[in-house]
């Protein structure tokens, strides 16, 4: 009697995330109507904002970077059963990994040091995240408090460093010196200029084909390992992982760790291949972004790739239409993206039961 | 049982219709059930039984029928329609608040006006006189959670009676009880009868059909296959009724030749968290070629044994021993591991949080505990392939349908899932087989399956520990049988020296010299 609404693969996957989007954009619709603006002027500034012209695509990839990388942070520990809302912090600390490398083993060559750096912000990140891992497996504290608390602590922590160790007197703001040329990823503008095409300036860099890697890590890691196994076991029932012999605690630990490198790994983006030097709040709130592109992304991969393309969309459009619309600020673009979440996410169900009640009674007839 | 002559009906269903879905949960279901009598209803786990009566207690909307109340059409929308009706429902998982005491449990929903004090004196009155006409005395100061759960039975049938219910449907009401409480219910149903009420009795115990109903109705995949007056019909007929085809009640098999003992438990005690004892110095041994049944009613600790046995649940004190060798403490995951390459299998009571995982599918449900195995990938890659041919084998070996290893394991009947649990754990060859309630929620095409599997196992000459709540299950299989009360094993019965009535009162707490007498 159990028979819940099942629907077909493309409806799930396909269909009810496009629905709930154009929910979305139709009510955000009304909301820049509301404000006295055209709305189909403001789609259309939108996606040319986003996807118009060749610097558009390079920065919305360039964000794409950041949302795939807090995306799979949370996707993986959900499958573990946890909750880490602390990718930002998590991106923050390991922001301090990449910095430390690239300003103080400049010494070394590129290829040396730009791996090491990679792996410092995953260690970093790492570490940041395995701490509120322990608390959970071993003390019981809850992984979600506890990330939130770390959010906190990061940013003092990083504050602190920053202002008074680690930053250029020379310079007037917070922030370290530029890191030797060197010790940074390529550009996107760099690299296809190997193959002889011309790419305009932008923040878009390497790291966008480290996020895609992780991506398939994660697929890999969550379904074809055993390590997997054991993950999704634990997040599945903590009795049939003990039944199968598997410690809950330690693998908590090590769900969370690997999540936390996924997040520092945003760093590497934003650090290493965008600014090339290390300040204050670089995070800018896509550690948080990371859980709306989880969710809307079904914790799986693929899903946040698409997703977490759609909001890097959204990110740059966004800018582009508080740039041009006089009436629509940044605050406007945050209102549409909640919209968004709260559709894709919240309300995830909402047309759910009307679709399959369409499904069942056509598959009856 | 005087059968029920032609008289009015007490309730009446015409037609009835339910989709959940995809699935026809009932069919087009007539059921007429006279006024004054016992009427059973048998069917396999998903025969529609449920259903039904949800139906009729208005927590589901038929898509079609009708139901009829004392001859007049009703509308059922909700269970307080139903009350209103007089429908009483006594469900297998008691709907009681735990700390309220029976007086506010019954109270409760019929609170009989804003202020509690007169609601609670009139109820005390007129409860006071129910009780006197139906000999059913309960403390009604008694906090629920202070209750046995036979105790616990009656204040819900006490709760139905005060709501003026003439027809009640009772949903497995055995389960939880010794015989001799089972025995005391059935007496208060017959009480209830002679009062000219109505019971409706879902059970799947046969045996409780025919000593307690007046009439019986199978169901099977959602329709109704045949009426029949109880005193015409017998256990074979309703279980082939049941299934659709014959049946073997009882697996035939030879004498035990027990060999070497396997395993040992020695003073195991047990204090869960709340800090009540659960195991209070438990010894048993477990020897090769023999089945070692622990009779009990459920929550006396048999479940703690068999975890603790499994290495699953840490103990306070006590020591196991298998094959002569001490065992690590129990309660770890490398205790777990551990008793699993040393050839222990378990087949957990608690087959949906333990033995497998819901959500994955049959084939990750298979390899659950055995995910470290070399066939199963490279290195640290698992193969679903390898993982799914597994799987493929052992649905052909035991018999699993569907057949579809990507199937989630959720979506298996529970004959199914119990049979893929088994699979997975026997085809290990192991010494020493942990099995609880191996056919709770299961049907009983598949309980004869699991039943042959696991006398071929003994008889192979491998050690069997069966924890079961139901004693035809114990007395069918087991050769040597221990019965457990309140954490302690009250006594040891030798098979032939077993009976229901002995078994009964042993699990009642009382010692087998005097349960002989």
């Amino acid at each position: 009697m159990s028979a819940g609404a099942r629907l077909p693969r493309w409806v799930d996957l396909g269909l009810l995330p496009l629905l709930n989007l154009a929910a979305a954009f139709l009510l955000s619709g009304l909301v820049v109507l509301a404000i006295g603006e055209d709305p189909i002027k403001a789609l259309r500034i939108l996606v040319n904002g986003a996807v118009g012209y060749p610097e558009a695509i390079a920065f919305t990839l360039y964000y794409t970077t950041n949302f795939i990388l807090t995306g799979l942070a949370v996707a993986l520990a959900f499958h573990a059963g946890l909750f880490n809302i602390g990718g930002e912090g998590q991106a923050y600390v390991a922001g301090l990994g990449v910095g430390l490398a690239c300003l103080y083993l400049d010494f070394l060559p590129g290829f040396a040091v730009v791996p090491i750096a990679i792996l410092a912000a995953a260690a970093f990140g790492a570490a940041w995240a395995a701490i509120p891992g322990w608390l959970e497996a071993y003390r019981g504290s809850h992984v979600v408090i506890t990330t939130i608390m770390f959010n906190f602590l990061a940013a003092a922590l990083m504050t602190y460093l920053i202002t008074n160790w680690l930053l250029d007197p020379a310079h007037g703001a917070p922030e370290t010196r530029r890191f030797a040329g060197h010790t940074t990823l390529w550009t996107m503008q760099e690299m296809l200029g190997w193959f002889g095409i011309k790419a305009p300036r932008s923040p878009l860099n390497a790291a966008f084909f480290l996020a895609l890697a992780a991506a398939v890590f994660v697929w890999i890691y969550v379904w074809h390992s055993r390590a997997g196994y054991r993950l999704r076991t634990v997040g599945s029932s903590h009795k049939a992982a003990l039944y199968a012999g598997i410690d809950p605690a330690r693998t908590i630990v090590v769900a969370m760790a690997i999540s936390g490198a996924l997040a520092g790994l945003m760093a590497v983006n934003e650090i290493q291949g965008a600014q090339a030097r290390l300040l204050l709040s670089f995070t800018g709130g896509y550690g948080f972004v990371g859980i709306a592109v989880a969710l809307m992304g079904r914790n799986h991969p693929v899903g946040v790739c698409l997703a977490a393309l759609l909001f890097g969309a959204l990110y740059q459009g966004g800018a582009e239409l508080a740039f041009e619309m006089r009436n629509i600020n940044r605050e406007m673009v945050i209102v549409i993206q909640g919209l968004i979440i709260l559709f894709c996410g919240a309300l995830e169900n909402m047309f759910r039961p009307t679709l399959a009640r369409l499904f069942a009674s056509r598959g009856a007839a | 049982m005087a059968g029920a002559p032609a008289r009015e009906l007490a309730l009446e269903l015409v037609g009835i219709d339910k989709r959940f879905g995809a699935v026809h949960a009932n069919r087009a279901v007539d059921l007429s059930v006279a006024k004054g009598s016992i009427h059973g209803i048998v069917g396999e786990n998903g025969a529609g039984k449920s259903t039904l009566m949800g139906i009729v207690y208005g927590y589901y909307a038929a898509d079609a029928g009708t139901i009829r109340v004392d001859g007049s059409d009703v509308r059922i929308a909700s269970s307080q329609d139903a009350i209103a009706a007089g429908i009483g429902m006594v469900h297998q998982h008691f709907m009681l608040v735990e700390n309220f005491t029976v007086l506010e449990n019954v109270l409760l929903g019929a609170e009989g006006g804003a202020l509690l004090k007169k609601g609670e004196a009139d109820a005390r009155a007129s409860l006071g006189k129910l009780m006197a006409d139906y000999g059913l005395e309960v403390d009604l100061d008694a906090k629920i959670e202070a209750l046995d759960v036979g105790t616990q039975q009656r204040v819900e049938i006490l709760k139905a009676l005060y709501r003026g219910a003439r027809i009640l449907i009772l949903d497995e009401p055995t389960a939880v009880l010794t015989p001799q409480e089972a025995d005391a219910l059935f007496r208060l149903l017959d009480t209830w009868r002679s009062q000219g009420r109505t019971v409706i009795l879902i059970t799947h115990k046969l045996r409780e059909i025919l000593a307690a109903t007046d009439r019986v109705t199978v169901m099977r995949q959602g329709a109704v296959v045949a009426t029949r007056d109880t005193s015409a019909t017998s256990q074979e007929e309703l279980a082939e009724l049941m299934v659709g085809r014959r049946v073997q009640l009882r697996v035939a098999k030879d004498a035990a030749v027990a060999g070497a003992e396997v395993l040992r438990g020695e003073g195991l005690r047990y204090v869960d968290a709340r800090g009540v004892e659960r195991l209070r110095g438990v010894s048993l041994d477990v020897r090769a070629g023999e089945i070692v049944g622990i009779a009990g009613v459920s929550g006396n600790g048999q479940s703690e044994l068999l975890e603790a046995l499994a290495g699953l649940l840490p103990l306070n004190g006590g020591e196991i021993f298998y094959k002569g060798e001490k065992l690590a403490p129990p309660g770890t995951a490398a205790a777990s591991r551990a008793a699993r390459l040393h050839g222990i299998a378990h087949v957990p009571e608690d087959r949906h949080r333990m033995g497998m995982v819901v959500g994955y599918s049959a084939a990750e449900s298979t390899i659950l505990g055995y995910h470290s195995d070399d066939e199963l990938g490279f290195g640290p890659l698992l193969s679903n392939r390898a993982a799914t041919a597994r799987t493929t084998r052992l649905m052909g070996a035991y018999d699993v349908r569907p057949a579809a290893p990507a199937l989630r394991s959720g979506n298996f009947s529970g004959g199914n899932q119990q049979k893929i649990v088994l699979g997975r754990e026997i085809d290990r060859d192991p010494e020493l087989l942990l099995i609880g309630q191996p056919t709770r929620g299961v049907d009983i095409g598949a309980i004869e399956f699991i039943h042959r599997r696991l006398v071929a196992l003994r008889d192979a000459g491998k050690a069997i520990l069966l924890v079961s709540c139901e004693l035809d299950e114990i007395l069918g299989l087991a050769d040597r049988i221990l019965v457990m009360f309140d954490g302690r094993i009250v006594g040891e019965l030798a098979r032939a020296a077993a009976d229901e009535r002995t078994l009964g009162l042993m699990m009642a707490g009382i010692e087998p010299a005097a349960a002989a007498q």
